[in-house]
């Protein structure tokens, strides 16, 4: 396997789907335009919602979505497969989201890093049981609609930590690193949007007959 | 003795299963005493179940297109 440029460290230690994945990049780095194709489909859809969920904005969406391929696509020599590509992706689209944003709102200091109210009680407002499994109540679109709207209610900082950790499953410190921020600040991040979106479904899913009652 | 406040404070580690284990044991001893930090776990461990791979909306045809072309532009023009 041609994996140059790519840490053999990194390289020995890895899953077949990465492996398949640096094979790739190799191919796209030699200059195979399909490979490249290939390697960028899975996530598509991914970075445009991520995009989506930084600027709000369609037209700015769309923008992050075809410059963060580009710049991949350029910038591809400075994969070094020590981290897997998707969360490299990430990165290359938060800085194209970022840089939108401080373009559209003429204010260099847009960043996910500023300061929040950490106080996680003030987002319990509901407490009340919910069926073991709620989603058997709801068609498969209507679940999808809920939970959209549910994540878009969130604030951009939290709907970005929250979708990469817990939807699109990378860990703590892969999502850290994707958003340039520290471990605790993902943490906070992250609990804060989890109670958040779990009292806009309790509207939703709690249990037939059980009233809300307000957190003490 | 566990607060509420302080149950919500480990309730992210508690539920990824990364809190050490006297910790876990304090959260267990707390939840089993108080039903509303009970329902706050079980809730907000069922809103990461539901939306764990919940997959996104594909990109509209109109946006595919238009990055397909640019990238095969760029393509065409070769790598730097």
């Amino acid at each position: 396997m041609t994996t140059e440029g790519i840490s053999v460290a990194a390289a020995e230690e890895i899953s077949e789907e990465a492996r398949a994945e640096l094979q790739l990049v190799s191919r796209a780095r030699e200059g195979d335009a399909s490979a490249f194709g290939e390697l960028i489909r899975p996530y598509e859809a991914r970075i445009f919602r991520l995009a989506m969920s930084i600027t709000q904005n369609r037209e700015d969406a769309e923008d992050v979505l075809q410059e963060a391929f580009l710049k991949a696509y350029e910038h591809l020599e400075q994969f070094q497969g020590n981290s897997k590509f998707y969360t490299w992706i990430v990165r290359i689209a938060v800085n194209q989201a970022l840089m939108k944003l401080r373009k559209r709102k003429s204010d260099r200091s847009v960043s996910l890093d500023e300061q929040i109210d950490t106080g996680e009680d003030t987002v319990i407002r509901e407490i009340a049981a919910w069926d073991p499994d709620p989603e058997q109540r709801f068609s498969q679109e209507e679940m999808h609609g809920i939970l959209t709207e549910a994540i878009d209610g969130l604030a951009p900082i939290y709907r970005t930590v929250f979708t990469l950790r817990d939807v699109d499953g990378l860990s703590t410190e892969e999502t850290a690193e994707a958003l340039e921020l520290s471990v605790p600040a993902v943490k906070s991040r992250l609990l804060r949007a989890r109670l958040q979106l779990r009292d806009k479904l309790t509207r939703f899913f709690k249990r037939k007959g059980d009233d809300a009652f307000a957190y003490m | 003795m566990l607060t509420c406040k302080d149950f919500l404070h480990e309730l992210s580690d508690y539920l990824d299963e990364c809190a050490d284990a006297q910790v876990r044991a304090k959260l267990e001893e707390h939840i089993a005493e108080c039903p509303n930090c009970w329902v706050i776990a079980d809730t907000t461990k069922k809103t990461i179940r539901i939306y764990k791979g919940m997959d996104p909306y594909p990109i509209p045809s109109d946006v595919e297109s238009r990055l397909m072309k640019a990238l095969e532009k760029k393509m065409a023009a070769g790598r730097p």
